[in-house]
């Protein structure tokens, strides 16, 4: 019933205060300074736009006009600037250094990306202006759409899921239909997915209606391929498998893994998460993929921006391609056009999955960014990803404890074996980075490592600053293993804009929006200015 | 005199006469960490032995409850609903899940007693 | 390549304390077979950054850019101005490059702007509680429906015939290959639908939409107190965010779930996406509620602070329980959103809402004044539709072949159904003018 968790995890309280402060009269640390919400600044009367005076016209709302106050602040322009500025200043970010969040590659985020993003007559577009009117944009997604056919080596994509999780539906999906096409759907009611699958695989299996079963690991951190044949059976609809897997190896047995799944009749759906790895080195279609989804935020940088938005297009083997969800972008001799429903297209379409054509703005971005590396650079990139990972893993081994043998893909991954006995978790351990000015690693994922503690470095960083981002790390390592800095690691972190937050307030009393009700409290430098 | 029997899922029920009280033990709380929210079955419900037919979280955590034994819900703890901590404070006392009608008495008799489960969790390391 | 800082003499360095001979060692997990000789084939190698612009620029010459035509199209996509500051606001690299808030002690600028965000949705649609924002309304339409499945416990959505076609298309899908039944109503290009009849004790939840996809304004409260009668939920999506400052909102109406496209607030129109979903409830129903959600704490020396949580309802934790397979929400463009709307408040926002309708309101009578020409709509916000007296896609593309965008035939959308293939959806935001105005009619006069 239980999974076991780190105890202090989000845990705020019976943290020891932080180091005696000297206190300012406002509250404010110099550049970090304490801001309001919007809606404790606001005041009748002020406004950030200059509207002109609506003409006056007889409404036609079927007398439903809006009565009373919407509740919105007023704030002046300046006012809104240095509200998000000050917010900005509390955030950690890629452009301010290393960001080694596993999983998640935090890799420099390109200003061309967002320029031609913003170009008249690309970013001001409507979906549905007449295609003879968006030649251009036409053409650019098929152009996206090419690159990702040739890199991935896999005939066909649907470019329109709005992220990596819509993606995996858009698959799952069109293994269902295919399936379906079969009259195997009722029948093959199973998906395999390894135990260290990322959550939305299960979440997406399960939406769909079929029966997760997990597959474990071997000692060497990959599939093991003797559980998975065992439970291959005319059950199974599909593997869903992340290769370079979660724990950042690449599956070596993933040929043998393709041929027993197809031979049994199933799908192997593949978690391209990780593709940034071996994006130009290795084509998934010559592993015997059947569809992957692309996480264009990742592999292609187009930019993470605080959680989205992202783009997941999906590429498809010639088995899957006719039950690509529309719109499809068909080109007629020299003109392009949008299949925007089933009966225009020449397949078998799904369905649709998103409003319009995909996420266009992602689309320019990844474009930039792959035409600003080419096929020479992506190769790079995918090269010095995996350089960078194993340089931390290899210049970190002796002090932390790496969770599998051997090299490693784009990021390393680490056991909390050599916090055993310090009284420091995985948790404090990544607190106390905070304090050094790094974002944390990711931590506790994937499930399948103790107290896990997973580093991407990416192509991004330079070599200087990698030495220094390890030579923070060997530094804490050793200061936790002397056994006498547990208290300083759980007090960790301290010069962040905020310690520890109480996590277990938020979750037992929810509160979710303000309310003019609702004040700083007590201890809050706000409240004590107003006072 | 009411009876406590253990789980291996870290469940207790204790039986009077023929309702049994259950939750979870000292040992689940102490794993779970502060419990934050407890989705507890509704009265009335039929559960069948081994049914997941409750949740409890944590910050990072959902578990399932199983139902230990075949029953009929026949209460369930209100009071959770504002204080989940009571879970972690008293997990054998106010921290209680629901109360179940017991369907088969003999079904206890497939569960640990207050020794084997001490012993069982001593093994768990 | 300008984005790469390592240098041969580092690569040099490193392999060496990796003690590897070549960086092909590190891929010796990959089959001997399927590693690649060399880069992939039949790509060009990399370009420096006038070279990227300048295609992007030859791209952006084979479309004709709305700044540079009269424009009139809506249909669940709005064209408004958005002020510079927006723009500024989230290209500052610690908004742009930052990623989902996990470490909230870093990350304090992303969940307090969440929260505002949070807040503003919620006063928006009239509802208690808003997460941090979907991928956008037409998959937030879907996801409400499955929430609303969750909650009733049943499988039949009713679908009005006045929701936007992608959307009802969406929920179809989802339908279809998750299981359960979505029973959409005919077209309503009138905007007189009675849904009421239809709601049943295995109704989980009736979608409708306001202004309505052919921008009729309707009282849902009757069919929200029917719906509850049954135990039903109403879903109120709307696709126009900024009718919200004019119009009695769904929160008002009795609505279960809200869920707004909220691209018309600080989102340019993108050619689709990305936009930014806006998604209301109930308190109640808040932990069926799917994505993020930020919710007010304070850290270990009491001071205010802001966390992602119950999380327990999300993927990376409950896995194939979750409430939702989503992960990525839409960060950026809720900030561009709550950046806006903070422009606006109070005042800006209903003077913005006012002046759409004023600006729909003059073209509406102008367009109808048109020979054979009938306006469908009583009542509208900043779109509404006209029966043409010919096929209105012609139209529409003899209009384009004038450099004017004049409006959506709806039989783009609803392809199958010959009833609306006369039918034009025209919008009109704060942008029209009469330097745009006038050539539409001029072009409606001389091709229709």
């Amino acid at each position: 019933m239980v999974q076991s968790l780190d105890r202090s995890q989000g845990r705020a309280g019976g943290i020891a205060a932080a180091a005696s402060d000297s206190p300012t009269f406002t509250g404010n640390r110099a550049l970090q300074i304490e801001e309001p919400l919007i809606f404790e600044m606001g005041q009748p009367g002020r406004c950030g736009v200059d509207l002109p005076e609506p003409p006056k016209v007889k409404d036609r709302l079927n007398g439903l006009k809006r009565t009373g106050e919407i509740g919105l602040p007023g704030l002046s322009e300046p006012q809104v600037v240095q509200h998000y500025t000050r917010l900005s200043q509390k955030n950690y970010a890629i452009d301010m250094g290393v960001y080694p969040l596993g999983s998640c590659t935090m890799k420099h985020n390109p200003r061309i990306n967002e320029k031609v993003a913003r170009l008249p007559g690309i970013g001001d577009l409507h979906p549905l202006q007449p295609v003879s009117t968006v030649q251009g944009a036409l053409e650019l997604i098929d152009r996206l759409a090419h690159w990702l056919k040739t890199l991935t080596g896999m005939p066909a994509v649907a470019m329109s899921p709005a992220a990596g999780a819509h993606g995996e539906m858009c698959g799952m999906m069109a293994i269902a239909a295919a399936l379906e096409a079969r009259g195997e759907r009722s029948k093959r009611r199973v998906v395999l997915a390894p135990e260290s699958a990322h959550g939305t695989n299960p979440a997406t299996a399960a939406a769909l209606g079929f029966t997760v079963k997990p597959i474990p690991a071997n000692e060497r951190g990959r599939v093991d391929l003797a559980s998975l044949k065992a439970a291959l059976g005319s059950d199974v609809a599909a593997i869903m498998l992340t290769n370079p897997n979660t724990c950042g190896l690449f599956e070596s047995e993933i040929v043998e893994i393709s041929r027993a799944v197809h031979e049994a009749g199933a799908f192997f759906y593949c978690d391209g998460a990780n593709f940034n790895a071996i994006v130009g080195r290795v084509r998934p279609g010559d592993l015997g993929v059947d569809c992957m989804h692309i996480n264009l935020h990742k592999t292609f940088s187009t930019p993470h921006g605080g959680g989205g938005p992202g783009a997941g297009p999906v590429v498809l083997s010639a088995a899957l391609a006719p039950y690509a969800p529309y719109p499809w972008i068909v080109k007629d001799g020299e003109k392009w056009r949008v299949a925007e429903d089933g009966a225009a297209v020449d397949g078998k379409p799904l369905g649709r999955l998103k409003a319009f054509h995909g996420q266009m703005g992602m689309f320019t971005r990844a474009l930039s960014y792959i035409m600003s590396h080419g096929a020479d650079g992506l190769k790079q990139a995918a090269e010095d990803a995996v350089l960078s990972a194993n340089y931390v893993m290899a210049a970190l081994k002796d002090v932390m404890t790496p969770a599998f043998e051997g090299p490693c893909m784009h990021e390393a991954l680490f056991d909390d074996g050599f916090l055993k006995d310090t009284g420091v978790s995985t948790l404090d351990f990544a607190k106390a980075m905070i304090d050094e000015g790094y974002h944390p690693m990711t931590m506790y994922f994937p499930l399948v490592v103790h107290g896990a503690m997973l580093i991407e470095p990416t192509e991004s960083q330079a070599k200087e600053d990698l030495d220094v981002f390890i030579a923070a790390l060997r530094s804490l390592a050793e200061r936790a293993k002397s056994g006498t800095a547990a208290e300083e690691f759980k007090a960790a972190p301290r010069f962040a804009p905020r310690r520890r937050l109480d996590e277990t307030l938020a979750a037992r009393k929810p509160v979710l929006r303000w309310r003019p009700s609702n004040n700083p409290p007590e201890g809050d430098p706000l409240k004590q200015a107003a006072d | 005199m009411a009876d406590t029997k253990y789980t291996q899922e870290h469940e207790w029920i204790r039986v009077e006469g023929d309702v049994g009280t259950i939750g979870i033990t000292q040992y689940a709380q102490e794993q779970l960490g502060d419990v934050v929210f407890v989705d507890v079955p509704a009265a009335g419900r039929k559960v069948a032995k081994g049914e997941a037919c409750a949740v409890v979280e944590s910050v990072k955590a959902a578990s399932d409850i199983y139902a230990p034994v075949s029953g009929e819900v026949v209460e369930a703890n209100a009071a959770l609903a504002d204080s989940p901590g009571d879970v972690n404070a008293e997990p054998t006392g106010k921290g209680w899940f629901f109360k179940l009608k017991l369907a088969d008495k003999g079904e206890l008799a497939g569960l640990m007693d207050e020794a084997a489960y001490t012993a069982f969790v001593k093994s768990l390391g | 390549m300008r984005y790469l800082p390592l240098t041969p003499i580092d690569r040099r360095d490193m392999l060496a304390v990796i003690g590897a001979k070549s960086v092909d060692e590190l891929f010796k997990d990959v089959p001997a077979d399927a590693r690649l000789p060399s880069k992939v084939a039949g790509l060009p190698d990399h370009l420096g950054e006038l070279e990227v612009e300048r295609a992007f620029q030859n791209y952006a010459a084979k479309n004709v850019s709305p700044s540079t035509a009269p424009f009139f199209i809506g249909a669940g996509a709005y064209r408004h101005h958005v002020p510079s500051t927006v723009d500024y606001m989230i290209q500052r690299g610690e908004f742009l490059t930052s990623y989902t808030p996990y470490q909230p002690e870093i990350t304090q600028g992303t969940l307090q702007y969440l929260f505002e965000f949070q807040t503003q949705v919620s006063l928006l649609t009239g509802m208690e509680v808003a997460n941090a924002s979907m991928y956008d309304g037409s998959t937030g339409a879907s996801e409400a429906v499955l929430m609303a499945n969750r909650i009733t416990r049943r499988t039949k959505a009713l679908i009005s015939g006045g929701l936007h076609p992608h959307y009802r298309n969406i929920i179809e899908t989802t339908a279809h290959w998750q299981g359960y039944s979505a029973v959409a109503a005919k077209t309503d290009a009138e905007g007189l639908e009675d849904l009421i009849a239809k709601v049943d004790k295995e109704t989980s939840c009736v979608v409708v939409q306001n202004p309505s996809f052919f921008g009729h304004v309707r009282d849902f409260t009757k069919l929200a107190a029917a719906c509850h009668e049954a135990g039903a939920l109403l879903i109120v999506v709307v696709t126009e965010v900024v009718s919200l400052g004019l119009i009695m909102p769904p929160g008002e109406m009795g609505a279960d779930i809200v869920v707004c496209e909220g691209q018309s607030i600080g989102n340019g129109l993108g050619f689709g996406g990305p936009y930014v979903g806006l998604f209301a409830t109930r308190d109640k129903y808040v932990r069926q509620m799917p994505g993020r959600l930020v919710g007010e704490t304070v850290d270990a020396d009491g001071k205010r602070g802001f966390v992602l949580t119950l999380s327990t309802r999300e993927q990376h934790i409950r896995r194939e329980k979750a409430t939702s397979n989503i992960c990525t929400n839409a960060g950026l463009c809720a900030l561009a959103f709550t950046v806006h709307l903070t422009l606006l408040g109070e005042a800006g926002f209903r003077r913005l809402a006012e002046l759409n309708h004023a600006k729909a309101s003059e073209l509406a009578d102008r367009v109808a004044a048109l020979p054979g020409v009938k306006l469908l709509n009583e009542s509208f916000f900043n779109e509404f539709t006209v029966r043409l007296p010919k096929p209105a896609a012609p139209v529409v593309q003899a209009l384009a072949d004038k450099r004017i965008l004049g409006g959506v035939p709806v039989s783009r959308l609803i392809p199958d159904d010959p009833s609306v293939e006369n039918l034009l959806l025209l919008a009109a935001t704060e942008t029209a003018t009469e330097a745009g105005m006038g050539p539409l009619i001029a072009g409606l006069k001389e091709v229709l």
